[in-house]
């Protein structure tokens, strides 16, 4: 008997559920972060269409501290794809002097992640939106539902989600709600790696080695992005040859020491590598749990 | 062979509160070396607190609710992988009113472990889930006699409970059950054989894991496509996305369209890639067909030689999982393939009494019960039994009001459509036009005219006609009427695309 390759069979999984989205919602999004997860995601829908364009925007929430090679990275490629994206910030909280220097972190992801993603889906009256999240990345992600049911304030009751069999996708929702979509549910980060070199998908320079002016800042090393930086009593920028798991905020995202300069060698890397990906993400250490939390608020 | 041309392995791991399921599940994690350092350090800061070194159960109880009742209390999904296959792990609840979640984890499975406690042997739970997991279509069982530590690895009470078990599941008829003395918490005879049992034969679990046949066949079964939508970027281009579910599919091969019963022959078979030769099970693929024939979302391409049923009326298992009982008469609707139809549940034949698994009189059934009932929908499906073939035979009962799944359904057979009596249906005339009917009004007779040759070339059927009765009457036939009386023309893509959504 013939039998798909693992990765082959996750692929057909994912583009079964993008299509699913399309035909049962009336207005869905492809939520668009510009990683890894992201490309991927974004490379299978336009597998799910092909011959045919995407039949739903994307959509990236800018909290305005992205790396400045995520920004020039995404406008570069999805020009050339020639899609329309929609680009979406709290302008209210960013005014009002949110930032991840002044801020905790629990306040700042609230404001410029969740409260913009909700604004953003209200605003539009999206009523589905496509995430690249997988469930290993993060305990309660470990339970997270394929179609993941949330209220008309977003909210996400663990305790309370629909029973899913199968792949009958139960897409009912009223007016007001809305259903978090996560194609990526059963890819590793490994199955992720392997299917950007598989498939030759570009991604964000930043996840190469490469000499990049850092600071140690709590055990995590910080890139110095730009002049809004701002360095503690002491710190000073050092050089060192690094890159990164997740891309994200940059104060708030650690880079790894690494020489992995080919999709292989971060393979190779990640492969002999003991420590998990979001160790780098400080946003997910502020306490026990807090991801779940973050996710019942309306995270992604 | 890289590590990119593995099988992948869906399991569900199901026991009885305190069986260890999570102990197992991370005891899996960590001797595979999927857990990282920062994962472990964890953990083991956790541990302490509850006075124990590393607390493997703790590697997948993710919840914080869950952390604080020790218990787990949903479906979680783990990954691990060997050289030889990538598993894809369903840790599902033991506790009794979780069952829902159990069918859940069950329903993708290819394979399951179910633990027993070597202290106490088989309980109702037991029971309860290795006849669920042989309900939902899991044949191959290892059950896992786990602390045996607890019991001095004594030989006599494994082949006790092993006599038990295999006892229990006689009328079940899997075709094959493994079982193993095992000690999760320790490691014993999970990643590695134990030396405290001389006398196990069976191996390890994760040995039996790697060699355990992976997936259900569905290449080797009769095609079915169900359509998910139909892509039409161009006029040249009109192509039925889907996912094939069974069988496999090639250029020149002869389907059939169903429910409609159309004959079709395959042009392409595409994918983003280019045309392929041919598309296996379980593919996600464009299909293109030589004939102009109507098929869209719901339709299922398959085998001309082993079709599937075409059936409004389906005797079938569901097991319950709302807590609002079910009700006899009351409207759900029904969502099979790709197809949603409003559904009423006709008889409830009766209840698995899970102590004895004899079906026994039942008034209705609440969460966590099991029963075997008659269906009508008022859409025809296209179904198979579901022993036949998993992803036709199963459907899912959504509650129309709430929108909660309220129950999982297994088809055991179905009654053929064409024997109906009684008055044609909307419904039916739908199924079999592909549109509903209407009264379009328009302006002028050269208007009436020309709407009447675009829906015509739309594949819709309808006719101009000279008064709004007899437009009426064409609608009550389930096509359109058009008249014209000095109205605005409607909108014709807007039309049609309404027309065709019923």
């Amino acid at each position: 008997m013939r039998r798909l390759s693992h990765i082959a069979e996750l692929e057909a999984e994912s583009i079964h559920i993008i299509r699913e989205v399309a035909a049962e919602f009336q207005k869905p999004v492809m939520l668009y972060s510009i990683g890894k997860d992201s490309q991927v995601m974004l490379h299978l829908a336009r597998k799910a269409f092909a011959p045919g364009p995407l039949p739903f925007p994307l959509l990236h929430v800018d909290t305005t501290w992205k790396f400045r090679e995520m920004i020039s990275f995404r406008d570069a490629y999805l020009k050339q794809m020639g899609h329309p994206l929609i680009v979406h910030t709290n302008r209210k909280a960013a005014a009002e002097g949110i930032n991840p220097f002044d801020t905790t972190s629990q306040k700042y992801t609230w404001a410029m992640k969740t409260q913009a993603l909700l604004e953003v889906l209200a605003e539009r009256g999206f009523d589905a939106a496509m995430g690249g999240a997988r469930r290993d990345e993060e305990r309660s992600r470990a339970k997270e539902r394929v179609f993941s049911f949330r209220d008309k304030n977003g909210v996400w009751d663990p305790k309370n989600q629909r029973p899913e069999l199968w792949s009958l996708y139960n897409a009912r929702v009223d007016r007001g709600e809305n259903m978090r979509v996560f194609p990526l549910s059963n890819w590793t980060e490994l199955d992720v790696w392997y299917y950007v070199q598989r498939e030759k998908l570009p991604v964000v320079p930043l996840y190469f080695a490469a000499e990049r002016p850092v600071v140690e800042r709590d055990g995590n090393l910080i890139m110095v992005d730009d002049e809004r930086m701002r360095l503690k009593p002491g710190e000073k920028p050092m050089m060192k040859r690094v890159r990164f798991r997740t891309l994200g905020c940059y104060p708030l995202s650690g880079a790894i020491e690494s020489s992995a300069t080919t999709v292989q060698e971060i393979i190779d890397e990640m492969n002999a590598s003991r420590a998990s990906e979001r160790q780098g993400r400080m946003i997910d250490h502020d306490e026990d749990a807090s991801m779940e939390l973050k996710k019942r608020e309306g995270y992604f | 062979m890289g590590w990119e041309d593995k099988e992948l392995l869906r399991l569900a791991v199901v026991g009885s509160v305190d069986d260890g399921k999570s102990t197992l599940i991370g005891r899996l994690l960590y001797e595979t070396g999927s857990l990282f350092d920062d994962q472990i350090a964890a953990v083991k800061r956790a541990s302490k607190q509850n006075g124990v070194d590393l607390d493997f159960s703790l590697f997948t109880d993710g919840l914080k609710a869950e952390r604080e009742q020790a218990i787990t209390i949903d479906v979680a999904y783990r990954y691990f992988s060997t050289s030889k296959r990538k598993f894809i792990i369903v840790d599902t609840p033991g506790h009794v009113q979780y069952t829902r979640n159990m069918a859940t984890g069950a329903s993708r499975a290819d394979a399951a472990v179910v633990l027993v406690d070597a202290r106490y042997g088989l309980q109702q739970q037991t029971r309860r889930h290795a006849y669920l997991l042989r309900l939902l279509g899991i044949d191959r069982l290892a059950v896992a006699i786990n602390k045996m530590d607890l019991v001095q690895f004594d030989r006599a009470r494994f082949e006790a409970i092993k006599r038990d078990f295999t006892v229990f599941a006689e009328p079940l008829r899997f075709l094959r059950v493994d079982f193993f003395p095992i000690a999760a918490a320790g490691g014993d005879n999970v990643c590695a054989a134990s030396e405290k049992t001389p006398w196990n034969e069976a191996g390890t679990i994760l040995e039996y894991l790697e060699k355990v046949p992976a997936g259900s066949g569905s290449a080797d079964q009769p095609l079915r496509f169900p359509v998910q939508l139909v892509l039409r970027p161009h006029l040249d281009y009109r192509g039925f996305a889907g996912q094939l579910v069974a069988g496999t599919v090639k250029p020149g091969d002869d389907v059939l369209v169903l429910p409609a019963g159309r004959k079709a022959r395959v042009k392409a078979v595409d994918s983003y890639e280019g045309e392929l030769k041919e598309a296996v099970a379980p593919q996600s693929v464009t299909v293109r067909l030589t004939e102009e024939v109507d098929c869209s979302r719901g339709d299922v391409l398959v085998s001309v030689n082993e079709p599937a049923t075409v059936a409004r009326e389906l005797e079938a298992h569901l097991v319950w999982m709302a807590d609002a009982p079910l009700q006899v008469g009351k409207p759900y609707l029904v969502k099979q393939g790709t197809r949603i139809t409003p559904a009423k549940v006709k008889a409830l034949h009766g209840r698995v009494d899970l102590e004895t698994l004899d079906e026994v009189p039942a008034q209705g059934l609440s969460a966590n019960d099991i029963g075997r009932v008659s269906i009508e929908c008022s859409r025809a499906l296209v179904v198979d039994p579901y022993v036949k073939v998993r992803a036709t035979g199963a459907f899912i009962v959504i509650d129309p009001l709430s929108n909660a799944t309220v129950a999982a359904g297994m088809v055991k057979s179905a009654v053929k459509s064409t024997g109906d009596v009684g008055a044609v249906t909307a419904d039916e005339r739908f199924t079999r036009l592909g549109h509903r009917g209407a009264v379009v009004r328009v302006g002028t007779a050269e208007a009436a005219t020309r709407l009447e040759r675009q829906l015509f070339d739309a594949g819709i059927v309808a006719a101009v006609v000279g008064s709004r009765d007899l437009a009426t009457a064409l609608e009550a036939a389930g096509v359109v009427g058009i008249v014209a009386d000095g109205s605005a023309a409607p909108d014709v893509d807007g039309l049609i695309k309404s027309l065709r959504s019923g």
